[in-house]
């Protein structure tokens, strides 16, 4: 996001508050998210993939969402309704093809009409074969994550990301040569990723509510939070979400109060203190994005610079300054998304919460990227210990938290990219939560007498702070270079050793 | 809880406070003494040439027209000057800056390295304050602000293409440095228009923070890359491969407008030149005409190379020579003394080896200068 996206968002915030009204306020926030995929897309060098992929994502959306709702139940008139906008919607994009003093919200401009028209039947095809397939028990739910993660393999995995662009460049008849993994940029397809893989694991384990197509989407592209999160829950979003449109309308023709009534047809009044507030989020995320993160950005560890330092000294400000600039880039993105949510009434969750100031690996991952660390929690770690304890080998619990945590930050690692290097940097996380397990569990009674003393108890806390920052930061340097040789450098060079 | 009115309160707070800092800014212009403030010298080393480049993420250095934050930025500012250095200032266009050449392989590191010493004593201290862009106004005003650094020589390599008048206020520093480029223009009665269009003229609006935003952030930048200067020791980006200089030529005999067969004194910048020697009062000063390419190939009868036929070039060495006997300055001419092989990208830009010779020469004429120092001012093509 630039600050005109921003500028542009903070806008349609108001406006939505301003003239919608009731259930009107839930479709101009489907409109704004919808548009906003398109406009966020960044451009890419194969034709028309910036109008595709964003079509993926709403596409990809309205499937899970028909393999996820209620199979019982029959298609709600407003469900339809939502299709037909969101189509209306990507034809209406498309369309700008044909006018140039309109076009075009995506960078380039969009394909020929039919074959728009073409993918939007075959999604629709789909996606009644997936609705009437649902009851049957198929689990189509195990279906739809394989596909997820096999682009999300696609997409990450660099030779995989270069023969699929070369495959789609030789389609759309360009030179299959000139492909790179860095081709198919898909905007935000990982937080959608695991907004809808969780969807479709509480749908398993029965704790998804039933959802209109409208909340469905909007949650899971929801237009703060699509490039950079949070993942929030569906459950929480779509209550905040009622709670926005002030109106529940009533399932029961009986329940129509006139109470209910006068909520739909009467103008909500915007918080005050969510505009406040949302707005003091947005102005300092755009401090420590724009203004700290950026300008750390100029000299923070990279592959070039990692390559030409010639002092240990001057190495270790790169790697602190790409240590600071990491959490402020983030985490300004993260206020900016918060504060735009809270100006609409959406209470995004949080995702840090001064991670660098906590004196333990563990309260580091409890406070770096909260809603990714609980999404791998809950979907992941807990699963798998829980499987491990259960398994009659009776493995000892210093293995299963071993197992346990180190898989998962592996994991971790690789969803930013499937390379040595990310692999590299979930071990070192993993084996450092590890570490830190056992030595608290070691200390505990140990230490438990002299934790009464506050000045050892402060020297304790502020020698962890220093340990787990730095650890951390060391760490980084497997996350910031491409290759492991060039870590293992910047390694040595900080320690002196070259 | 954020009632309406209180909201209001801190948005029109907020309009007022910035409004005002503006126009305390606009009112102070604060933006030299900002530029005077400077991390180089003190957290991170200076750097050893001014700060120019156009791809600063792979160069860490960039452009930019606060000059005393250019010069903050520069070894020169480092300390001042104390009795056991002898300080030489070398001044001129992108050759001297060292274009394509590693900080360790400009004519000042190669001066540097062949260790040259006062009579006295002194060792002699080498400083590039070379600037790319080719006009001498430009020259003067880095020279003009070098003399706050106290040299006690200048060594002004020049060449025929910073003459004309056409290209003395061409330069981007010039343009974005009207004030002190008037002063000079004024005080040495230059033959340039103080008012020229191509200056840039500064409003009420472009005074403030919002208006200086470019340069304040350029000045920030300056910083930021200085810690990569410091850790790195690059400070330009170095293209893998480049053009050779021209080596077939064109059949233009024309110079700048000018036709042959005759060059005037008056169609070249001497007064420019003269208000540099002026301004350098006592302080000798050595006047090197820079070595350039010469073509062998197509039409290199009628051109010596890109930037000059041959009849303006070869009068604009006999003017060199008239006026330096004329006005009694320290000259050496060295246009033809590097072959052609050791040119780069330019007619004018020197490889290593080529930059290394021309040091051994140019080194050579300061010792005499500075031995000589009684014979300062005999005109001759060889001090």
């Amino acid at each position: 996001m630039t600050l005109t996206h921003i500028l542009v968002f903070c806008i349609i915030t108001v406006l939505l508050i301003w003239i919608g009204r009731g259930r009107w306020r839930g479709w101009l926030l489907l409109v704004a998210s919808v548009l906003a995929i398109y406009w966020l897309q960044p451009s890419t060098p194969i034709r028309n993939l910036d109008f595709w992929l964003p079509t993926a994502s709403v596409g990809l959306v309205v499937l899970v969402w028909a393999a996820t709702r209620p199979g019982e139940t029959i298609v709600q008139r407003q469900d339809l309704i939502t299709s037909g906008v969101m189509a209306g919607l990507i034809l209406v994009i498309a369309l700008t093809r044909y006018f140039d003093p309109l076009c075009c919200l995506t960078p380039t401009r969009p394909p020929a009409l039919p074959l728009v028209i073409a993918a939007l039947g075959g999604v629709t095809l789909v996606a009644i074969v997936t609705i009437r397939l649902s009851p049957k028990n198929l689990r189509l739910d195990a279906l739809y994550i394989m596909m997820i993660l096999a682009i999300f393999l696609v997409l990450k995995t660099p030779a995989l990301a270069q023969a699929t662009s070369g495959g789609l460049r030789t389609i759309s008849g360009q030179v299959a040569g000139l492909a790179t993994p860095l081709d198919l940029r898909w905007l935000g397809f990982s937080y959608l990723a695991f907004r809808l893989i969780h969807t479709l694991r509480d749908r398993v384990s029965g704790k998804l509510p039933g959802l209109s197509l409208m909340d469905f989407t909007t949650y899971a592209i929801f237009f703060p939070a699509v490039t950079a999160g949070p993942i929030d829950r569906v459950q929480r979003f779509s209550g905040d979400l009622q709670k926005m449109q002030a109106a529940i309308i009533p399932n029961n023709p009986s329940e129509k109060s006139t109470k209910n009534y006068q909520a739909i047809l009467s103008p909500i009044s915007l918080s005050w203190q969510d505009a406040y507030e949302g707005g003091q989020r947005i102005l300092l995320g755009v401090f420590k994005k724009f203004v700290v993160a950026d300008s750390l950005a100029i000299i923070a560890l990279n592959g070039t610079n990692a390559a030409q330092t010639t002092s240990t000294g001057w190495m270790w400000v790169l790697v602190y300054a790409y240590s600071l600039r990491l959490y402020l880039d983030f985490s300004g993105y993260t206020d900016i998304a918060i504060g735009l949510g809270r100006l609409v009434g959406i209470r995004l969750p949080e995702n840090f919460d001064n991670p660098y100031l906590k004196p333990n690996l563990t309260a580091f991952w409890n406070s770096w990227h909260i809603t990714l660390a609980q999404w791998f929690r809950s979907y992941f770690f807990n699963p798998v210990t829980r499987s491990l304890r259960m398994n009659p080998r009776n493995f000892p619990l210093p293995a299963i938290i071993f197992v346990g945590q180190l898989s998962t930050m592996v994991l971790i690692g690789l969803w930013h990219g499937v390379t040595w290097n990310f692999a590299a940097w979930g071990l070192w996380q993993g084996i450092g939560l590890f570490i830190h397990n056992r030595w608290s569990e070691a200390t505990r009674t140990r230490f438990s007498e002299l934790d009464i003393h506050p000045g050892f108890k402060s020297a304790m806390t502020i020698s962890g702070i220093l340990l787990t920052f730095n650890y951390v930061t060391i760490g980084w340097v497997w996350f910031a270079l491409p290759t492991l040789s060039s870590s293992w450098h910047v390694l040595l060079m900080l320690f002196g050793i070259r | 809880m954020a009632s309406p009115s209180f909201i209001r309160n801190v948005i029109l707070k907020a309009l007022l406070l910035f409004l005002l800092v503006n126009l305390v800014f606009a009112a102070l212009d604060p933006l030299p003494a900002i530029g005077r403030l400077s991390a180089y010298n003190h957290i991170f080393p200076g750097r050893v040439r001014l700060p120019y480049g156009d791809k600063p993420d792979q160069a860490y250095n960039l452009s930019l027209f606060n000059l005393p934050a250019m010069f903050a930025s520069h070894e020169l500012g480092a300390k001042p000057k104390t009795k056991d250095e002898f300080r030489l200032v070398l001044i001129g266009d992108s050759s001297v800056w060292g274009f394509l050449l590693k900080p360790n392989q400009t004519l000042s590191a190669y001066l540097n390295a062949a260790k040259l010493t006062a009579p006295d004593g002194r060792p002699v201290r080498v400083y590039n304050v070379g600037y790319p862009t080719m006009s001498l106004t430009k020259d003067l005003l880095m020279l003009d602000e070098a003399m706050h650094y106290q040299p006690d020589m200048v060594v002004w390599l020049v060449t025929l293409e910073s003459f004309p008048y056409d290209k003395q206020l061409s330069s981007p520093i010039l343009q974005h440095n009207p004030k002190p480029l008037q002063d000079l223009i004024r005080t040495y009665s230059l033959k340039l228009n103080p008012d020229d269009p191509a200056l840039t003229k500064t409003t009420s609006w472009g005074k403030t923070i919002l208006g200086e935003r470019r340069a304040l952030a350029d000045i920030l930048r300056l910083q930021l890359y200085g810690i990569l200067w410091a850790a790195t020791g690059i400070d330009q980006y170095y293209p893998e491969t480049y053009e050779p200089p021209q080596k077939d030529l064109a059949t233009d005999e024309t110079f700048h407008g000018l036709k042959p067969p005759q060059l005037y004194e008056s169609d070249l910048a001497f007064d420019v030149l003269k208000a540099g020697v002026q301004r350098m009062g006592a302080v000798p000063i050595l006047i090197v005409n820079e070595p350039v390419y010469l073509s062998s190939g197509q039409n290199s009868n009628i051109r010596y190379n890109f930037f000059y036929p041959r009849w303006a070039y070869d009068q604009y060495r006999q003017l060199m020579t008239q006026a330096s006997h004329a006005n009694g300055w320290n000259y050496l001419d060295l246009w033809n003394i590097i072959p052609a092989d050791e040119f780069t990208n330019s007619a004018i830009h020197l490889t290593p080896s080529g930059t290394e010779t021309l040091a051994d020469k140019v080194g050579e004429a300061i010792s005499l200068i500075i031995e000589n120092s009684g014979a300062v001012g005999n005109g001759s093509n060889n001090p």
